[in-house]
């Protein structure tokens, strides 16, 4: 009758899911289970390329996948704000089928950042009956009254469906409604696509639209706020993401003042550390970096949930000349969901200035 | 002996009290689980407002207007004898206050979701499901036997129901602006969430008799605490005197006699309370097994032991025991010193009482009246069966005492007139006993015309209802086409016993559409009807309702009636129809599927001649390989009415039985405590002559005169007990009236049985003046006793 036999239930599952791997070495699994084999589920492969507009909806084959989606904004009176937008999709076994026999799980989380204070929730919903899931053409993400939708199915289609979107959700507390236009192109992460997340190769399909430009209300229990600024949506789905040793991920997403973006990783291990970066210029043109060539290391830390999340972090790309230090808007953007995690908006200086968006799981 | 006397009766009292309240206890925490079942105390839901199933679009558009709802399906299944409620839940969006059940770690969910999904029950259902085909089964301790718990998409396809849903259960946190929900479903209305539940409303008025009876018995009870009190401090009458003359304080004696009044009190009630736990595990599997019958309610076989009947037990042990020693206390407390036992004079004290109770006992009557007349409810019909028994108690002495003077106006001979006198002077300190032996006596003349009564109103009702000779339930309605194809050349008439749930006049109700067929026409049981009933009925231009609904909304012939969806029609007829607890209304078949095009089209009736039936059923079977469960021959669902019909009497009868023998033990109480105090009385008639012998014959008429006055008096107390049974208790507890037959063959044995329990009580008295020794009689004469 609580949560937690639930909570264990969908750990096993879905996506973002609990630590037990942490809390027992013995039965390491990785972060949230995501270690555990690909039995059955198709096994990314290197040299794939994407086709658009079928790769924006759902691959039922594979295990686990997710549309994510961070901002960063701004309101009139130079506030700063984050917003996240995250649907999963997780395959208990592979394959689609109609009703509630179906195997597909779908997971949404949403949250609003101020620098006192942090909105969020959570919703699931089965495959199978409507009340969640995703479409490529006309692109419409959706769980509950949740959506990422293209804004304008009419227009022609040599036009990417992910090019301009409204995006909605909301919680007990909190409720927005923005306007997302990408001003670049959709970017390949990785090898073209393939993003290899271990030493040992696990590895994923992994593609970003980083170059959204926002417009919109939040609606806070202080009233309707108007924001401006920029997104980043990720794309990512695989079978098996982390080595069975892996037990947690740093993720940043930088914007420079320069128009340039960077994504880089850090999965933890028992020892270094899996690191990878992927380098994007102003128009658009990926330079993926070689694995360990990013390195990052925490400064200072600060008491979470009852935990250290390290919430100043240094960032180095010594081949391009990156030295950065970030700090976050709100130390206290923890995600109490089934499966906990740190996801929130933050800003950089040193070498180059800007903002971005710092996600901790597994801490 | 009064000691055991006292601890007897009063460990009796409590045991019946105590082990009713249990039974009460035990099913009334079984509803409220039932009640929490999936959060519906805490949680609002949405319902449809006419009753029926939601489609599951509904659901799916709410969740995307940002309500947070869970969707739940729910139905009867049926599986031969067994009968589960099957409820589907959907997991992941279900609330954490409403979660049920704990699908473990790991692959749980995959399991409780994908086909062919899992089934949680409890552990008695569990072993009862044993060999059905189901899907895998899961044990759950704290579900409630005869309900499963399965995923929703498992539980649509076992119900039939694809695609619907019966309710949605709201988070009780629901996000800021969403639609409206008359924007997106006007046919939803909110349901609060309800603490009580339907079932303990149901069920009140089983309750209620249940309690009732407990009582009954407990006051039967105390009346040997009175007499075993009354006895043991009259025999302590010189030892308090002693005491009062060496200065102990009249307080301080009472004080004493308080303090070991409730030690043993308290000593009684923990036995009381431990029989009560037998009696209660006793009568719990045959209890669960009417409600179940009666209501559709689960309640478990097993008992546990609640701290609160210890407390309420020994409480009620407690204070019974005051109050029958109120009066003894009293006395002690007021008793002039040196007073001497003068039972005379306290029993011509008692005349003015006698005229006293003679009118209460008329006001009780005149209240009782009054309140049939013009109350209404369930609490007023058994307000009136506690007037009629506590009046007619009263009055007992009264009349006795009449007859009595009577019989010695009459009687000529000396040793017959002081017989008679004689016994007038014991009736005070016996009538209590004979009080308490009254009220069994017509408690059973009445409960037992009643359920005889209702046996032979419902055989017959049976009979008529059950008119057809095979019932079969197809699987699908693709199956049951082939069957109607397949079985008409074979039997005179297939009837189609169709029905949907709805809601008339705001209540749960079923309705049935009823073939065109000399069937029903000849066998029905009609109470009331319009004299072309039946072709009105036919043509779709009225409709029947059973007694429960006609009573329930006061509906009489010729009214209107609302069905669901509008559909206004003429009340045609009302017909009886015991062991239902809802509402039923029946319209013509083709006008039921023309309202209710979607009616599930799966039972039929079939006619034919009674000898082939068997043929025909083992047949049926082979041809489509029906489960046994969905062929029923009418003989075996007969048997199995009346099997529901005896358990739902065997516990009356149990505490009948029980009641009776707390009634014979205090009249052994109090006989005891007499032969004791009246020895003054017959050492002067043994000085003049009469034989011991002879003195123990004329006691032992004088028992048997009373006991039999007794039973005279009580024969019509309990038909008005079994009148008030029937017409007024039944009609509010179960929306029924029965007529009264009567069964002079049981009083019979009834009087027979109530004599040898007045012979057994007086032979140990009897037995003592027997033996009594001359010179023990003599002592009276010495003042030495």
């Amino acid at each position: 009758m609580n949560a937690k036999p639930w909570l264990l239930g969908l750990c096993a599952i879905a996506l973002m899911l609990s630590g037990i791997a942490l809390r027992n070495p013995v039965e390491a699994q990785g972060f949230a289970g995501l270690g555990t084999t690909a039995e059955g589920f198709a096994i990314p492969q290197l040299g794939t390329s994407f086709s658009f507009p079928a790769d924006h909806g759902p691959h039922p084959d594979y295990r686990i996948e997710w549309w994510y989606l961070t901002a960063n904004l701004k309101a009139a009176d130079g506030t700063d704000y984050g917003v996240q937008w995250t649907l999963f999709r997780s395959g208990l076994v592979p394959g689609q089928k109609n009703g509630w026999s179906s195997p597909q799980v779908w997971m949404g989380h949403a949250a609003v950042t101020t620098p006192e204070k942090h909105y969020f929730a959570e919703r699931l919903s089965r495959g199978g009956t409507g009340q969640a899931g995703v479409t490529a053409a006309p692109f419409e993400a959706w769980i509950d009254d949740w959506r990422m939708q293209r804004l304008s199915p009419a227009s022609p289609s040599n036009v990417d469906e992910l090019s301009e979107a409204v995006l909605h959700a909301s919680g007990k507390d909190f409720r927005y409604n923005l306007q997302l236009q990408a001003k670049g192109p959709i970017v390949a992460q990785g090898q073209g696509g393939y993003s290899v997340k271990s030493a040992a190769g696990q590895a994923s399909y992994y593609y970003s639209q980083p170059f959204y430009t926002v417009e919109g209300t939040l609606t806070l229990p202080e009233g309707e706020i108007a924001v401006t600024g920029q997104a980043w949506l990720d794309r990512e789905w695989s079978s098996q993401p982390l080595a069975a040793d892996q037990t947690g991920w740093d993720w940043f997403s930088l914007h420079f003042e320069s128009g340039e973006k960077l994504m880089g990783f850090r999965l933890r291990d028992s020892g270094q550390g899996y690191t990878s970066a992927t380098w994007i210029s102003a128009d658009g043109k990926p330079a993926p970096r070689a694995p360990g060539e990013l390195k990052v290391m925490p400064l200072e830390t600060a008491d979470v949930a009852g935990r250290k999340i390290p919430i100043v972090w240094r960032i180095e790309l010594p081949s391009l000349g990156l030295d950065v230090t970030t700090s976050v808007l709100n130390p206290r953007a923890w995600m109490a969901t089934r499966t906990p995690y740190w996801e929130g908006p933050m800003r950089f200086e040193g070498t180059h200035g800007g903002r971005g968006y710092l996600e901790m799981t597994g801490y | 002996m009064q000691l055991l006397m006292l601890l007897m009766g009063l460990a009796l009292a409590t045991a019946l009290w105590s082990g009713v309240q249990a039974v009460n206890a035990e099913a009334r925490a079984s509803y409220d689980r039932a009640a929490s079942i999936l959060g519906q105390d805490r949680l609002e839901q949405l319902v449809r407002a006419d009753g029926g199933e939601i489609p599951q679009h509904v659901f799916v558009e709410l969740r995307r207007a940002g309500w947070l709802v869970s969707p739940v399906i729910e139905g009867q299944l049926r599986l031969g004898a067994i009968r589960l409620r099957m409820i589907g839940i959907e997991p992941l969006s279900l609330p954490v206050e409403a979660q049920q059940v704990d699908l473990g770690s790991g692959d749980g969910l995959l399991q409780f979701i994908m086909p062919p999904g899992l089934i949680y029950v409890s552990p008695e259902t569990a072993v009862q499901l044993s060999g059905q085909q189901l899907p895998p089964i899961r044990i759950a301790a704290n579900m409630l036997p005869g309900i499963a718990i399965t995923d929703i998409g498992i539980a649509q396809g076992l119900l039939e129901k694809p695609r619907q849903i019966s309710r949605l259960i709201l988070s009780p946190d629901q996000p800021e602006g969403r639609t409206s929900l008359a924007a997106i479903a006007p046919e939803l209305v909110l349901k609060k969430p309800d603490a009580q539940g339907d079932l303990a409303r149901l069920t009140d008025s089983f309750h209620l008799n249940l309690t009732a009876f407990g009582f009954l018995a407990f006051a039967v009870g105390l009346f040997i605490v009175y007499s075993a009190i009354g006895l043991a401090f009259e025999q302590r009458r010189p030892t308090f005197r002693t005491l009062r003359s060496l200065g102990l304080s009249a307080r301080a004696l009472a004080g004493l006699l308080l303090a070991e009044l409730i030690m043993l009190a308290l000593v009684a009630g923990i036995v009381g309370v431990a029989i009560g736990y037998l009696v209660a595990s006793f009568l719990l599997p045959g209890v669960g097994a009417t409600l179940q019958g009666l209501y559709g309610a689960s309640v478990p076989g097993m008992l546990t032991l609640r701290p609160q009947w210890w407390v309420t037990g020994l409480g009620i042990a407690v204070a019974g025991t005051l109050v029958s020693a109120a009066q003894s206390l009293w006395r002690v407390w007021r008793m002039p010193l040196l007073a001497p036992a003068q039972p005379r004079a306290w029993a011509r004290a008692s005349e003015t009482a006698l005229r006293f109770q003679a009118f209460a006992a008329l006001g009780l009557f005149a209240t009782t009246i009054g309140l049939g007349l013009w109350g209404a409810g369930l609490v007023v019909g058994f307000a009136i069966l506690g007037g009629l028994l506590l009046g007619a108690a009263l009055l007992l002495p009264v009349v006795l005492a009449l007859f009595l003077a009577l019989m010695q106006r009459w009687a000529s001979r000396p040793v017959a007139q002081w017989f008679w006198a004689d016994t007038r002077q014991q009736l005070p300190g016996l009538s209590l006993a004979l009080m308490a032996l009254l009220l069994a006596l017509s408690a059973n003349v009445g409960v037992g015309t009643m359920v005889s009564s209702f046996r032979l109103t419902f055989a017959g009702w049976l009979d008529q209802r059950l008119a057809a000779e095979l019932y079969v339930t197809a699987r699908s309605e693709t199956e049951a086409q082939a069957l109607r194809q397949w079985l008409r050349p074979k039997v005179d008439a297939v009837l189609p016993i169709w029905s949907v749930n709805g809601t008339v006049n705001e209540q749960p109700a079923e309705i049935y559409g009823m073939a065109d067929h000399s069937t029903y026409r000849d066998n029905w049981p009609l109470l009331e009807a319009l004299p072309d009933v039946w072709d009105q009925v036919a043509r779709g231009e009225a409709a029947l309702v059973n007694e429960q609904l006609a009573r329930r909304d006061n509906l009489v012939v010729g009214d209107r009636l609302l069905l669901p969806g509008g559909w206004d029609t003429l009340l045609a007829g009302v017909y009886s129809d015991y062991g239902n607890p809802t509402g039923q209304v029946i319209v013509g078949i083709d006008a039921l599927i023309t309202h209710y095009p979607d009616v599930s089209r799966l039972r039929y009736g079939l006619r034919l001649s009674p000898p082939d039936a068997a043929g025909l059923a083992v047949e049926l079977r082979n041809a489509f390989d029906l489960p046994s469960q969905n062929l029923v021959d009418q003989a075996s669902l007969k048997r199995r009415s009346l099997q529901i019909f005896e358990q739902t009497f065997a516990v009356t009868a149990t505490l009948n039985v029980l009641t009776l023998g707390v009634a014979g033990l205090a009249m052994f109480a109090s006989l005891m405590t007499l032969s004791g105090m009246r020895l003054p009385q017959l050492a002067p008639v043994w000085a003049m002559g009469l034989t011991r012998r002879h003195l123990v014959l004329l006691e032992l008429a004088r028992t048997m005169v009373l006991a039999v006055t007794t039973l005279v008096a009580a024969l019509p107390v309990g038909l008005g007990l079994a009148w008030v049974l029937l017409v007024i208790v039944n009609v509010e507890a179960f929306g029924w009236r029965l007529p009264i037959y009567l069964f002079p063959a049981d009083w019979l044995r009834l009087g027979a049985l109530a004599l040898a329990a007045a012979l057994l009580s007086a032979l140990i008295p009897l037995r003592r003046l027997a033996a009594i020794a001359p010179a023990d009689l003599l002592k009276v004469f010495a003042n030495e006793r």
